[in-house]
């Protein structure tokens, strides 16, 4: 017994110890950063401790700027992406001919490098001297007028991130969701159908909850995804995202800490301890809500 | 109500091309189901009892035939106006819904001024519960439940809508031998309480002849032969029935009728007037053999397996085809054991002769 125990942590070690160096122990250095004041880069010295750190992210604009991105996003393509997944995985389902076809073009994006993605995006919405982008074309087809998705109002810019955002994830989810569906058993179905159930009941009493966890899961790790957005934006907007007002939590953090402003990694610890606690809120959240809902 | 099948059939399209044709899984089946009886869908493995049953129930579409419900056609009707309960091979519960809401499950989908209140279809889900003996474990998952009491939840949730014809799939292949016994005894009785017409599809032809009014036994999506339990076993149209019936499995002969006389490799066994001369196989259930050291069929002797009230004789014959020869005698009967050879006397009415080609019943 006694052994036996020793040789399960035996085989954790590496794990232990890869965890230990590349997780908890930066996650503690970020924390003692964050609260140390005056920071010197250089002497590696502080005047002190205390939550001065906090309070100037707090109130720094470009801050507020990002956490604002940043729930926009989240509450934005989270529930969007996870739907249209849903709604493509339960078509793909439902369909025989060209079922893989389908199943490939889904999946390409997930394959494709994100800075081909975001140049399909410029040639979709940025206008250069030559054209408006196809978007905008369309647009004034149909008697619109024309807006700068990448450098004109916030709304537009925003528009196009959570469209990224979604495009990108959305392959993924379709995968995770097909396969999800594929493993309900036809008997299940089957037995409904016999008992007389509408489609939108199944749908509503059997399937969904039979594919509940892989969907709380795509929930959860999207929030996480969407709240750790940062190389999206810089696909699609460029390096200086706080100058188009696109900048991230994320975002922050590494402007903090490289941008050309940057040097304060005091500050970006703090951008980064707050991001932490905000996500485990959420995830927690998550969990509890699963907890409640999810059957398995 | 009773339930006609007219020239039902179903075919598959063959996936694998090289061979071509179509799997004929349900072939030109014609009977009747009298109203309110209990009957056996009886045949081996693949032979097409699901798809028989997926049928009847409207999950399938015949090729060609018709199905009534009594006077009414209902082959191109869809499962859910049927009005068919059916219990599947594996139960099917939904496995995140409670037992309760499993059996009520049928009733919520009821629309229009079939509607049920909430107190009704509970009412209703408790009175089917209490019929299969589950009303103690209504608010379990069906993964907090053993095999026999998942099988009777099914049962429940198939009856609670007051089906016209339930439907049975294999219903017991889950539980073991005990449940088993016990949970066929329980399906016999709620369909003596309710009435309903009622086929119960299995492979296992002990637990089909001990259940059915009537058993249908069928061979690869043929029917080879509808009667009473009893008379299946009796009186066998052909070989395949005759051998699919019983245990232990009828013993089988290659032998020749010369003169009226049955010939079974150097045996002169029994008379079987007016049958031409010609070669058959002749198939001898296991308690028509009486030992008898006058006896006209002379046998080796293998083993004597004392089984309390009747004893199992294992025997060898030149002529056998069938391997296992066994014949039951009562124990006052039986050889000693230290005997290499046993003389049987047998009885004519257990002995069945088929054609060699065609394996038809031959009559005497
Ligand atoms: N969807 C299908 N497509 C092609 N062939 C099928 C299909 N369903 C069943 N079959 C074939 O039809 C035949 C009958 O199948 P069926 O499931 O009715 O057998 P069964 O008697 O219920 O067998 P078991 O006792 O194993 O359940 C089999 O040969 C099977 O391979
Ligand atoms: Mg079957």
């Amino acid at each position: 017994m006694k052994s036996s125990k020793f040789k399960g942590w035996l085989y954790l070690l590496p794990a232990i110890l890869f965890l230990g160096i590349f997780m908890v122990y930066p996650l503690i250095d970020v924390m003692i950063y964050s609260v140390e004041e005056g920071y010197n880069f250089v002497s590696q010295t502080s005047d002190g401790y205390g939550l001065f750190n906090y309070s100037y992210v707090l109130h720094d604009p470009y801050f507020l700027q990002a956490v604002k991105n940043t729930f926009l996003i989240v509450v934005i393509t989270v529930p969007l992406s996870t739907g249209f997944a849903l709604l493509v995985a339960l078509a793909l389902n439902s369909i025989q001919k060209l079922r893989n076809l389908f199943q490939t073009v889904y999946f390409l994006p997930y394959v494709t490098n994100t800075l081909a993605v975001g140049l399909v995006f410029m040639i979709l919405f940025k206008p250069t001297a030559y054209t408006d982008g196809m978007v905008n074309l369309l647009i004034q087809f149909f008697g619109g007028e024309g807006v700068d998705f990448i450098e004109g109002p916030y709304w537009a810019k925003m528009f196009v991130m959570c469209f990224y955002t979604i495009w990108v994830v959305l392959p993924f989810k379709v995968l995770i969701l097909t396969s999800a569906l594929a493993s309900v058993n036809q008997d299940y179905y089957n037995a409904a159908k016999i008992d007389g159930t509408s489609k939108g009941r199944i749908f509503r009493r059997i399937t969904l909850p039979m594919i509940s966890p892989m969907l709380f899961y795509l929930i959860i790790t999207g929030f996480i995804g969407a709240f750790k957005a940062y190389s999206d934006e810089v696909a699609l907007f460029g390096t200086d995202l706080n100058g188009a007002g696109m900048n991230t939590i994320v975002g922050y953090v590494y402007d903090m800490l490289y941008g050309t402003a940057g040097g304060y990694p005091s500050y970006a610890s703090a951008a980064a301890i707050i991001l932490f606690v905000i996500v485990l809120t959420i995830t927690c959240i998550n969990l509890m809500v699963s907890k409640k809902t999810v059957h398995y | 109500m009773k339930v006609v099948l007219k020239h039902l059939t179903k075919k598959f399209p063959n996936r694998n091309k090289k061979i071509g044709g179509d799997v004929i899984a349900v072939n030109d089946f014609d009977f009747e189901i009298p109203d309110g009886k209990l009957i056996g869908l009886l045949g081996p493995s693949g032979c097409g009892k699901s798809t028989a049953l997926n049928l009847i129930c409207g999950l399938l579409e015949p090729t060609e035939g018709q199905i009534f419900f009594g006077e009414d056609e209902v082959t191109n009707l869809p499962p859910e106006v049927r009005g068919v309960g059916l219990v599947f091979q594996n139960y099917a519960l939904y496995p995140h819904m409670t037992v309760q809401q499993n059996i009520s499950f049928p009733l919520q989908n009821l629309k229009g001024d079939k509607k049920l209140p909430k107190e009704e279809i509970a009412r209703r889900a408790k009175e089917a519960a209490k019929l299969v003996q589950i009303d103690g474990l209504l608010e379990r998952k069906p993964s907090e439940m053993s095999g026999g009491q998942q099988q009777r939840v099914a049962i429940a949730r198939a009856l609670v809508k007051m089906p016209k014809v339930l439907l049975l799939d294999e219903p017991l292949s889950n539980l073991d031998a005990r449940l088993r016994l016990q949970t066929r005894e329980e399906i016999r009785r709620i369909q003596r309480e309710t009435g309903i017409t009622t086929i119960f599809v299995t492979h296992d032809q002990e637990e089909a002849m001990s259940i059915s009014d009537l058993i249908v036994v069928m061979k690869d999506g043929m029917i080879q032969q509808i009667d009473e339990p009893q008379d299946v076993y009796d009186d066998p149209v052909n070989l395949f029935v005759a051998k699919f019936l019983g245990t232990p499995a009828i013993n089988v002969f290659e032998g020749e009728v010369k003169n009226g006389r049955l010939i079974i490799g150097e045996d002169d066994v029994i008379a079987v007037p007016g049958v031409a001369d010609r070669k058959v196989y002749v198939g001898i259930r296991p308690e028509g053999l009486e030992p008898d050291p006058e006896g006209s069929f002379r046998c080796g002797l293998v083993n004597v397996e004392v089984m309390g009230r009747d004893t199992s004789v294992v025997y060898t014959h030149g002529g056998a085809i069938s391997e296992n020869l066994r014949a039951i005698v009562g124990s006052g009967k039986r050889p000693a054991k230290t005997e290499k050879t046993v003389n049987f006397r047998p009885d004519p009415l257990k002995v069945h002769l088929f054609d060699h080609e065609t394996e038809e019943r031959i009559r005497f």
